[in-house]
């Protein structure tokens, strides 16, 4: 909140100065600025400053993201190395994907911080208390994309999800959903491979994690839950009291959503565009076919395989991807790594852990697995 | 005194909570008893989803995210 919140204490603070007979009104006043300046935002100056700060940030973003075939053929110029050789293709590959995929995560994470600012976990819970079973799986699987909530606290939402009467299988159709569609890997998988292989990507990630959850359900497999879930009798739901929201409120979510991810996952931007561009620059094609290709058989499977122990965040993951489809792997193969790699990873695996058994985890991974396998094979044969 | 909990799994948003809390006590003059309140069992038992949780004397006033630091003296001060 930034300078809002310097205005009431500086007043605060030369009130403690006054005589004490005039505290009591000053206190009051206090309170009553304290209110405007949280409830109403009338301060309309800084609102159109943030507008402006806004679109000026989205217009030079954009001027930047079209000179990135430029800026990377001359920063490859630069160095003692032949542009078409294995080096120059790999170096020229590094300088075009790491500004743009720091450009597009930069906007991505923003848009996705302000749109979630209208979505908790706590509305989640209550929208999803009150469905029947069936209706709450695809509606489930959405607000797996919509609500913002941190892997660390997976544990307590669980809990809290389970208790308030939501179906084990509902809650794990949001479990699935939020890491597999989210908005990250979709916008960058949109951004650096194409519309189609994103849309497909959207519709099948979607599809295993309502069907996933619907499977699971089914099993009832409440029984496997740790003994003190099924055990414990969480407190009701909390009713917060409403947090009110100015726009330029959700822009500071988005701004600040910005700082905290980018700075946690440049590093796995860069180390996942280096392995990009060593596939890029120095794998052959042939070789290529041969392993990740749609006619071995086991290519898939493979896949998941080397895919699920893997843990890297989606932004990691995609430029791996953009170096794969474009030296031929197939894209049932690719798919399939990919998925395995954003939707199960052994992290999230080890937090269930306190209140899954580990045969629930079997079953969890085993479900979603032969979801992710499915779409593999299924692109492999048709195309 | 008032007892300040927070529920947090101890990420850093959790550590900055607390240090916001102890801030806004320090600079408002009041006396505050802060508890951080980190296993899983006790944080569902609270019946908060998600963290940071802030209670203050045993009453849960926001859950997610850093709490905003003018309702934050707020809070304190009621």
């Amino acid at each position: 909140m930034g300078n809002h919140c310097l205005v009431p204490s500086a007043v605060f603070a030369w009130s403690r100065m006054q005589p004490i007979e005039c505290c009591r009104v000053v206190l009051l006043e206090v309170t009553m600025t304290t209110e405007t300046h949280v409830h109403d935002h009338h301060d309309s100056t800084t609102d159109w400053q943030w507008y402006l700060a806004v679109l000026a940030a989205a217009l030079v973003g954009w001027l930047v993201y079209g000179q990135l075939i430029p800026f990377s053929e001359w920063a490859t110029s630069l160095l003692p190395i032949s542009r078409h050789s294995h080096t120059g293709e790999a170096v020229a590959f590094f300088f075009y994907d790491v500004p743009k995929v720091l450009l597009l995560l930069t906007a991505i994470v923003f848009v996705t911080g302000v749109l979630r600012s209208w979505f908790s976990p706590e509305k989640t819970r209550a929208i999803l208390a009150g469905k029947r079973e069936i209706i709450g799986y695809p509606i489930a699987a959405l607000l797996g994309v919509l609500t913002p909530f941190c892997s660390c606290s997976s544990v307590p939402l669980f809990i809290g999800f389970v208790s308030a009467g939501i179906p084990l299988g509902v809650t794990f159709s949001f479990l699935i959903a939020g890491p597999m569609v989210g908005p990250v890997g979709l916008g960058l998988l949109y951004g650096l491979v194409g519309w189609q292989v994103a849309t497909i990507y959207l519709v099948f990630g979607f599809s295993i994690a309502m069907v996933a959850g619907w499977v699971m359900g089914r099993m009832k497999l409440e029984r496997y839950l740790q003994d003190w879930v099924r055990e414990m009798n969480a407190s009701p739901p909390v009713e917060l009291p409403q947090e009110q929201m100015t726009l330029v409120d959700r822009l500071k979510t988005g701004v600040e959503q910005v700082r905290e991810i980018v700075s946690k996952v440049w590093i796995w931007v860069v180390i996942g565009i280096s392995i990009g561009a060593l596939i890029h620059g120095y794998v052959p094609e042939s070789m290529m076919l041969q392993i990740m290709g749609g006619e071995a058989w086991w290519s898939v499977p493979a896949a998941v395989v080397v895919g699920v122990p893997m843990y890297t965040n989606a932004a990691g993951v995609i430029p791996i991807v953009e170096a794969l489809l474009g030296k031929g792997a197939a894209l049932g193969t690719t798919l399939a790594f990919m998925m395995s790699v954003i939707a199960l990873s052994l992290p999230e695996m080890i937090i269930l852990k306190q209140v899954l058994t580990l045969r629930l985890i079997g079953i969890f991974i085993a479900v979603v697995a032969s979801g992710i396998l499915a779409t593999g094979y299924l692109f492999n044969t048709i195309l | 005194m008032k007892n300040v909990k927070i529920y947090g799994p101890g990420c850093t948003r959790c550590d900055k909570t607390e240090v916001l809390v102890k801030e806004a006590a320090a600079r408002l003059g009041i006396d505050v008893d802060v508890e951080k309140i980190s296993d899983a069992r006790s944080i569902a038992m609270a019946g908060v989803i998600s963290t940071p949780g802030l209670a203050i004397d045993g009453k849960l006033v926001h859950a997610g995210g850093l709490p905003d630091a003018a309702r934050l003296d707020d809070w304190l001060s009621a």
